[in-house]
């Protein structure tokens, strides 16, 4: 079988080194993967090499895709329009392989801010950001961002003053969320690509803010 | 003007996208998402009939009444025209 | 919640819970190959996302509990192939049968 692990010595998206996987004791599940996939290959319904391409295709998409779109909302203003009203052709326009994803962004205002979940599942904006963070999956998240969000935020060290309207986007069906953040103040002076730097995962998913300069 | 839906307040067994939370409440279409295959064929290896999908917003005091955090905050749902009643 | 009332365990929304568990960690080569095997399966129409929830939804709350992300997706992954006529049981029971006989780590019964 080719050898699909080619570039994982390098450290993921998240800054850690990938965890050393293929010296544990073989578990049941893993058994199941194994053999599942080697019989697909072998009746030819998919090869190898589409997997890894896949593999490779997603570790590719991380939150500095999004970071990326968000930056040039922030400084075109023609940009941040198409984005509101198609987020999915926008993502394409920059060149990011979103595949068959349905984006909407929902923007975060001095009065409105944004908070994405799905309380169904785990859907989530893969496609442009990669996988979830794996709170964004738990019971926790799922159960209670739609009914006590504000404090669901407050534990993501954000305070929401009562005066902003939280909107809560539950991605029950075919559409996937991102959250343009508010432009921070005092970043007038910082070039698109030091803006992205500022953008974090957390605030495009609406847990957090972005950094400031 | 706001076109208020209400989620239809059924519960069958098996694979279906209408929250539990949101079944009975009532809501105002907030965008038309266009058509999208029936998931409730999908999940079965059916082919999904393309079935009309709106996103509708609620208010917490319409969904959670008096333990509303704050009740003039909402929540955005993805609902199918099958789950909805005009009201 | 309970058997009758209409909720089923994994619909969620509005249920107590506890403060929300903020450890991560990053993916094992084995979970990249599960989720790929879905996007792939997925793509060429051998299952759809709501055939891999439905099954997920139906194998229960002990399995939510019970086991991880990718351990619950290869299963639904699995029933779902069983279910489209891809392979039958007794060829897949064989292969994992010859595939923990290679050895007892992940990587040496992977180099088949």
């Amino acid at each position: 079988m080719p050898h699909d692990h080619h570039d994982h010595d390098n450290l993921s998206p998240s800054g850690h080194p990938f965890r050393a996987d293929n010296d544990e004791p073989l578990s049941y599940w893993q058994t199941m993967e194994i053999a599942l996939r080697e019989i697909l290959v072998e009746k030819g319904h998919l090869t190898q090499a589409e997997i890894t391409a896949q593999i490779d295709a997603m570790d590719a998409r991380n939150p500095s895709q999004g970071a990326s779109v968000v930056a040039r909302a922030w400084v075109d203003p023609d940009f941040k329009a198409q984005l509101l009203a198609d987020a999915s052709t926008a993502s394409r326009d920059m060149g990011f392989d979103i595949g068959p994803m349905h984006l909407i962004a929902v923007e975060n205002t001095d009065t409105i801010h944004n908070l994405i979940v799905c309380t169904l599942c785990s859907c989530y904006p893969r496609n442009l950001l990669g996988l979830p963070p794996d709170w964004y999956k738990t019971r926790a998240y799922r159960s209670r961002a739609v009914s006590e969000p504000r404090a669901v935020l407050r534990e993501f060290g954000l305070n929401l003053p009562d005066t902003t309207t939280l909107r809560v986007h539950d991605s029950t069906a075919d559409m996937r969320y991102i959250v343009l953040p508010a432009r921070p103040a005092g970043t007038d002076d910082l070039s698109q690509d030091e803006l992205a730097k500022l953008v974090t995962r957390d605030s495009m998913i609406g847990v957090g803010l972005p950094r400031q300069p | 003007m706001a076109e208020h839906v209400r989620i239809k307040a059924i519960y069958p067994p098996g694979h279906v996208r209408a929250p539990y939370y949101l079944r009975g409440k009532t809501g105002v279409i907030e965008r038309d998402l266009g058509h999208f295959a029936n998931p409730e064929q999908l999940a079965y290896h059916h082919k999904g009939d393309p079935k009309p999908l709106y996103r509708v917003r609620f208010t917490m005091a319409e969904v959670w009444g008096d333990n509303a955090e704050n009740p003039a905050d909402t929540i955005d749902a993805e609902v199918y025209d099958h789950w909805l009643e005009r009201v | 919640m309970s058997d009758t009332d209409g909720r089923r365990w994994h619909d969620m929304g509005g249920m107590p819970a506890g403060p929300i568990p903020m450890e991560g960690h990053d993916f094992a080569l084995w979970e990249k190959r599960v989720d790929a095997l879905m996007v792939l399966c997925g793509n060429k129409g051998f299952l759809s996302v709501d055939g891999l929830r439905r099954a997920l939804e139906d194998m229960g709350e002990d399995t939510f509990e019970k086991y991880s992300y990718y351990e619950r997706w290869i299963a639904s992954i699995n029933q779902n192939l069983i279910e489209a006529g891809l392979y039958t049981l007794e060829e897949l029971g064989t292969r994992m049968a010859e595939v923990q006989a290679r050895g007892p780590t992940y990587g040496e019964a992977n180099n088949g």
